[in-house]
């Protein structure tokens, strides 16, 4: 496997949990990112993700390499499906490694977060009576945040 | 010339993920207009470029035989 990916093939968290754990590790957390069913009062039926995959498996190495230097000592391994998800499927995953379990918290949400910023990837929600590219969810221009 | 990259709502819009255009000489905002005029039914507003796999801003040249992608708001995770 490679630590920073984009696949089709559905996710498996624990190779990814094993791959950051090592000896110094003194905490491991493990955020798994799954399709919701209801958003806003509206119910998804599935979601297609696309991605502009070298460069999305380019930029989720950056974060990686961000985050061992930000929180040292900590390992990262992240992986992002594309294609079409059910409801409940993993889309995201990403695992960090720490000596103590705070900057395992911290570092695992700077990556959920700055994925959301510039990974270039897209979802798509597919609903009961339509379809839409949802884009900028958290980051509008002068836009709330959510 | 240069290779252009669609994604999500422009690439629906192009009808296809990818075309090359001829180029000699430019800067990613020059892209840009062409991409407007081309595609004049698509919201370019909020759309980044990344010229080689890497955001630019748009005074960035851009040489031929570059890969030129046109990023719309992501929305991974």
């Amino acid at each position: 496997m490679k630590p920073f990916e984009v696949t089709k093939k559905p996710l498996e968290p624990a190779r990814y949990m094993e791959y950051v754990t090592h000896p110094g590790a003194g905490a491991v957390t493990l955020f798994a990112g799954t399709v919701r069913e209801w958003t806003n009062g509206k119910r998804t039926m599935h979601l297609e993700y696309e991605a502009y995959e070298p460069m999305a498996e380019k930029k989720l190495a950056e974060i990686g390499s961000e985050i061992e230097e930000k929180w040292p000592n900590s390992r990262v391994a992240i992986v992002h499906r594309i294609g079409a998800l059910a409801i409940s499927d993993i889309a995201v995953v990403i695992a960090v490694s720490s000596p103590h379990r705070k900057a395992a918290y911290e570092a695992n949400e700077y990556a959920i977060e700055q994925i959301k910023r510039v990974v270039p990837i897209w979802k798509k929600e597919i609903w009961e009576d339509g379809e839409e590219w949802i884009g900028d969810q958290a980051y509008k221009p002068g836009g709330e945040q959510y | 010339m240069i290779h252009l990259h669609y994604f999500a709502g422009i690439k629906e819009v192009a009808g296809k993920a990818e075309e090359d255009i001829d180029w000699v000489d430019g800067t990613a905002a020059d892209v840009l207009k062409w991409a407007k005029k081309s595609y004049p039914s698509f919201d370019f507003s909020s759309v980044q470029i990344a010229i080689n796999e890497e955001y630019v801003l748009e005074t960035e040249p851009v040489k031929p035989g570059d890969h030129v992608a046109f990023i719309p708001p992501v929305s991974g995770g």
